[in-house]
């Protein structure tokens, strides 16, 4: 179609500085990410997970001389689009002029794949299609005809395998070498529905970036952005337009999507005539037997049990938490460093009051930098590397499917395993992962849970390292959570109003991690970790140092003691609670301080732990609560958790006192 | 042999009496209509009843006429209350009427159609017919939702049956088109299948809305 070369003229791209654009589109899990990551050296969190990217990505390149703006967009299935993330990606769409839009998709899927490809075609979009994940096709045996499908087409089609590397430049010359979609086909619908687009499409007068022809199909899928776009682009043709969209949805109400998609199914299929080929018998790879072990619960529980060993307890837990705290914490900063900088901090500055700033009790460095480099760093560092490799192997979906039947009494779907999971690495990381989930009552459920129940990993760390050293104590708290985790959990699905979700979900094949990647991803990871809580850390102590100069902080862990001894704590702890505002994690450690000077014995222990695990999320996870829950639902649900840990506190040290269990 | 609409009445009236009921006959006077009708001498006349003391007895011949004439009730109550959505007294009527012209094999086609039904919408088991019996042997399932399938089971998805449009899209996009194969790898405890070269776990709730054929 000629369209677009009117629209994408020279002097256009001009205006834009000479920078080009280039959108990467495509369904999920197709290695947008890494093909944007490839181009642009810069790093977008890539995994063998659908729906990893949330958001849309802006990086640059110059290819061959020529700026180049790329964009990396969530997966979509098709430019009728029904979830939020979709919607994100036809934005660009819609809205931004890309001169080129490169369309990703996973060779082994081509037929499926490839109605997406027709759409972005029909809509009049300069396309360049990328045949990805070429490498475990051909290790199914499947041949796909590049050139054929390039003719059939009539755009650009290459061939890749961008995990691998492979194909990438031959992907930069494309882009250099774009000229125009002059030669692109034009793909023929039935006689009855090419009447309905003419029909439609002949009653619009407005400007758009899509073709008509595009459009009119949309409107026709009763697409709600589109005909408010409709209704602002076309004034008072709007209502004659409505009017005879009205009529033929209502002639066709029948199966008009179906219709639809059939249609397009067989466009494909005659496209894949020639193009594709697979081997009689299906090739099983040993991935697929891992998988099939993976996904039934007679071998899928032992297995998650020997994953959550291992990864968890023995990585994060005895090696991050233990050997590598105990290392950095202990060995060097309690014994070397620590002493060292005060000394040198003292011969610098001659003033107490801020030597206190950076060497006290609360100092800068000898309790900011040291908690979140010796203590934090280490355990979230672990966590990380674990939860990134198993999120490349493609493991979660299968979690997911597994669990799908219990998350169903709490509102959810088995896809909120990511941010539960996540969670357990970092809250707040987490919260902004629940917008993955398809429906706002799942949201605010899995917000719930995660702001009440799951601990981070650096208070998990912390936790465990202090409670292991009373028995009973570690099951009496990870007992109450898990009380905690149902009740609240079957309780707002009771209460929340809304119906109950559907699961659905890709299941990607299981892959061994590149390590290169895992590497990648943890550091990211603990790079975006460490601007949003060292900057905490520090003003914590910053905090905390004019709280003592000023006797203001006295006086809050005086107002805080009566709180304090009505769940049975002494009044040291307080400390810890006020910590706590600032980071969760942080309130833990300064239990761990408490505990090491003796000051409190198992069930005092306990309880401050339950308490704090429950209490109010730190700062940094509120602040994410309310960007994506709105500052209604948030502080609804800070209060909530704050009223029920001090509750659950002061029943749990009543219980512990009339049983005389952990005494 | 075609018997009058009352005819077929008294004989299905009969059939439950004795079949399910127990009873070794039925009183003419239970009847809606008088006892010296027509239609009785039409059944005696035919060797499908005799009336000894005024009681209706079966003749070997007309107790399989009237598990045939039950059978196209029930089918008809089927066909009225699942597929059309008449319901009520009003879906009653109905089906009384239009068993009457489930007869020369559109009986069977009817049954074929609604897949062999085996009860009634009241719960009450339909006689099975030839085409049953036949089916049950080729173990043909005929069109069934996905959730009927065994593990790794393989068939062809006939259509999507749902009034949710957004259901109907997402099950769209990930290929479950009529026409396309799909093989069903677990049922438990969500359902896994795969279409292509790609493997979907769904619940419940939507694999009951796929359907599909061996």
């Amino acid at each position: 179609m000629a369209s677009c070369c009117s629209k994408q003229t020279l002097s256009e791209t001009e205006l834009n500085g000479d920078v080009k654009r280039v959108a990467l589109v495509g369904n999920p899990n197709v290695g947008k990410s890494v093909l944007f990551n490839a181009l642009t050296g810069a790093y977008v969190t890539v995994s063998n997970y659908p729906g990893t990217s949330v958001e849309v990505a802006r990086g640059s390149a110059v290819i061959s001389g020529q700026q180049w703006e790329v964009i990396d967009t969530p997966g979509m299935y098709s430019i009728h689009t029904i979830t939020e993330e979709e919607r994100v990606a036809r934005e660009i769409l819609l809205h931004e002029t890309p001169d080129v839009v490169v369309h990703v998709l996973d060779a082994r899927n081509l037929e499926r794949m490839l109605a997406m490809t027709i759409q972005l075609i029909e809509a009049g979009l300069p396309v360049i299609l990328v045949v990805n994940i070429m490498d475990e096709a051909e290790r199914m045996g499947l041949r796909i005809d590049l050139k054929l499908l390039q003719q059939k087409l009539g755009i650009p089609v290459i061939g890749a395998a961008t995990a691998r590397k492979r194909g990438i430049d031959e992907i930069r010359t494309a882009l250099h070498d774009y000229r125009c979609a002059c030669d692109q086909q034009r793909f023929e619908y039935s006689r009855l529905l090419e009447r309905d687009i003419s029909e439609v499409a002949g009653l619009m007068q407005g400007e758009y970036i899509l073709s008509r022809r595009a459009l009119a199909l949309l409107l026709l899928q009763q697409d709600e952005e589109i005909i408010e776009l409709a209704r602002q682009r076309e004034g008072d043709g709007y209502a004659p337009l409505t009017e005879k969209v009205r009529e033929i949805t209502f002639e066709r109400r029948e199966s008009f999507h179906l219709d639809l998609s059939i249609e397009r199914k067989d466009m494909v299929r005659r496209i894949m005539h020639g193009v594709f080929s697979a081997p009689e018998k299906r090739v099983v790879t040993p991935a697929e037997r891992l998988s099939n072990l993976a996904v039934r619960p007679l071998t899928g529980i032992p297995m998650l049990m020997i994953v959550l060993y291992f990864g968890l307890y023995q990585f994060v837990g005895v090696f991050g938490a233990g050997t590598v705290v105990d290392f950095i914490e202990k060995k060097f900063f309690v014994e070397i460093f620590n002493p060292w900088i005060t000394g040198t901090v003292k011969s610098l500055i001659p003033w107490e009051i801020l030597q206190e700033l950076f060497v006290g009790e609360y100092g800068i460095i000898t309790l900011g930098i040291r908690y979140a480099v010796g203590i934090i760093l280490p355990i979230v560092a672990t966590f990380f590397v674990f939860f990134s490799f198993l999120e490349d192997t493609g493991y979660f979906p299968r979690l997911a499917l597994l669990v799908d039947r219990i998350f169903k009494y709490f509102g959810l779907t088995g896809r909120a395993v990511i941010p539960m999971v996540l969670g357990f690495g970092c809250d707040t990381m987490a919260t902004m992962v629940t917008r993955t989930l398809e429906t706002t009552r799942e949201r605010v459920i899995a917000t719930i849970l995660l702001s009440l129940t799951i601990p981070c990993s650096a208070q998990l760390g912390v936790i465990i390292s202090l409670l292991s050293k009373f028995p009973g104590a570690l099951a009496v708290w990870s007992g109450c959570l898990l009380l905690l985790f149902i009740v609240v959990g079957l309780l707002s699905a009771k209460i929340l109003p809304g119906e109950a979700p559907m699961f659905y979900m890709e299941l990607p094949p299981m892959r061994m991690p590149q390590l290169g990647n895992v590497v990648t991803k943890t550091y990211t990871r603990m790079q975006w970790y460490f601007i949003e809580i060292l900057p905490l850390f520090v003003l914590a102590s910053v905090l905390l140092w004019l709280g003592k100069i000023t006797g203001l902080f006295e006086k809050m862990v005086a107002a805080m003691t009566p709180v304090m001894a009505s769940i049975g704590l002494p009044k040291e702890t307080a400390v810890a609670f006020i910590f706590g505002f600032f980071r969760r994690d942080y309130g833990a450690a300064g239990l761990y301080e408490l505990q090491t000077k003796g000051l409190m014995d198992a069930r005092q222990l306990t309880v401050a732990a339950v308490t704090l695990t429950l209490f109010i999320p730190c700062i940094a996870q509120f602040l994410v609560m309310k960007k994506e829950r709105g500052w209604k639902v948030a502080g609804a649900i800070g209060i909530f958790v704050s009223l029920l840990a001090f509750g659950s506190g002061y029943v749990l040290n009543r219980a512990l006192l009339v049983t005389g269990l952990l005494s | 042999m075609k018997l009058s609409e009352k005819a077929e009445e008294i004989l299905e009236s009969l059939w439950t009496a004795v079949e399910e009921g127990g009873a070794a006959f039925l009183d003419p006077e239970k009847m809606s209509f008088p006892t010296d009708d027509p239609a009785y001498l039409e059944l005696t006349s035919q060797t499908l009843i005799e009336i000894r003391q005024g009681m209706i007895y079966f003749r070997p011949e007309g107790r399989e006429e009237g598990k045939m004439s039950i059978r196209r009730h029930r089918l008809a109550e089927r066909l009225l209350m699942d597929v059309l959505n008449i319901r009520g007294n009003d879906g009653e009527i109905k089906a009384c009427q239009f068993e009457h012209l489930l007869n020369d094999g559109a009986d069977i086609k009817l049954c074929t159609m609604l897949n062999h039904p085996a009860t009634c919408p009241h719960g009450k088991p339909i006689p099975p017919g030839e085409c049953c019996l036949q089916a049950r042997a080729q173990g043909d399932l005929g069109v069934v939702p996905l959730t009927e399938f065994k593990s790794g089971q393989e068939g062809e998805i006939a259509y999507i049956q749902t009034d949710d449009n957004k259901k109907m899209q997402k099950l769209m996009a990930m290929g479950v088109l009529p026409g396309n194969r799909i093989v069903l790898m677990q049922a438990y405890p969500s359902y896994i299948f795969r279409v292509g070269y790609s493997e979907f776990a769904i619940d419940s709730n939507l694999a009951k809305e796929i359907f599909v054929r061996k």
